[in-house]
């Protein structure tokens, strides 16, 4: 049986990494320096008897990409295609972390949301309508406490589901204005003509309407069988990734 | 593309502003609008480095720095009428 790849993204210092450790057991760093290599870390991790491969992708508010480690995280998801991307958010600070998940999801489909520091929300106040913003999503949400071990099964769960196609994603499709929508319409059989089905063409189109040269480079390098994903390095216990 | 208010770049630190434009372009706009430089957003003027330049700005819950190349493209009203 192959083991499914699950990427996890998601803004700095949302609970990722914790979330991450907790799964494969390794022990990391989780700063953020800005500067720092750009390295991931890869674990595994087993649910319901199934094996999982974990990607840790840099922190990242954005993926239009401005940075290394924004450049990266896009890359990876783009060119890996993993099974599923777990995108990380903070229950705290939802309105600048679902954006991160609206680009996700204009990338791929095959995503899980968690909400994670779910404990810190309640503390709060903040109460979150998960059903809601699943419906809108059309992908799962789970809320989780990373640091209390809370909701990590019904999490799972999901990703299993996502990851062997019994939850039928549908995820929400941004309408742009009408003349970006225009440009979208005649860009697009071109870009599938130059890229196949292998990549988001609309997603493309609407980096090529962005006038996105970073993504252009990778898509060069992708079709000139470049590996275009950043260098993995295992790391094991003891070992530290800052990003 | 003058909008109105200050740039981000002249607000005194402490200030708090509401942002009401942006004079940046592309890719370096789509950015600064997802770490959370929007109209109609509250910004708060943190903390200058030593030299002035970057200021630190806390936006949606979230401080980020930023050089007077970018913040200066960044237009708030200030809001609470502290100027300096």
């Amino acid at each position: 049986m192959k083991a499914y790849t699950v990427a996890f993204a998601g803004n700095p210092n949302t609970g990722k990494s914790t979330l991450f450790n907790l799964l494969t057991g390794m022990r990391q760093h989780t700063g953020n320096w800005a500067g720092k290599t750009v390295i991931t870390a890869e674990g595994t991790f087993t649910h319901n008897g199934r094996e999982y491969r974990a990607v840790d992708l840099p922190g990242t508010y954005s993926l239009y990409s401005n940075s290394a480690d924004e450049e990266a995280a896009r890359d990876y998801i783009i060119f890996e295609k993993p099974d599923v991307t777990l995108v990380v958010l903070d229950a705290t600070s939802l309105e600048r972390n679902l954006n991160l998940a609206l680009q996700v999801l204009e990338i791929t489909g095959r995503a899980v949301i968690c909400i994670n520091l779910i404990d810190e929300a309640r503390r709060l106040g903040i109460d979150i309508n998960l059903k809601a913003i699943s419906e809108r999503l059309g992908v799962p949400v789970i809320a989780i406490s990373a640091r209390n071990r809370t909701g990590i099964k019904e999490l799972l769960d999901q990703v299993e589901r996502v990851a062997d196609g019994t939850f039928a994603v549908e995820p929400l499709r941004i309408q742009y204005s009408e003349e970006i929508e225009r440009g979208i319409a005649e860009l697009l059989p071109l870009v599938e003509q130059a890229v196949g089905g292998d990549y988001p063409a609309r997603w493309i189109a609407l980096r090529l309407l962005d006038g996105d040269e970073s993504l252009l480079a990778s898509l060069r390098k992708a079709s000139l069988g470049i590996r275009v994903s950043f260098p993995k390095e295992v790391s094991g216990h003891g070992a530290t990734a800052c990003h | 593309m003058a909008a109105t208010g200050i740039p981000l770049s002249e607000a005194a630190k402490g200030s708090f502003l509401q942002i009401s434009g942006m004079s940046v372009q592309g890719v370096m706009r789509r950015r600064l609008l997802d770490l959370g430089f929007v109209p109609g957003n509250t910004v708060e003027v943190v903390r200058r480095s030593p030299l002035g330049d970057p200021t630190a700005f806390r936006i949606s819950n979230t401080t980020i720095a930023l050089r007077r190349e970018e913040s200066s493209l960044i237009y708030g009203e200030p809001i609470g009428g502290e100027t300096e």
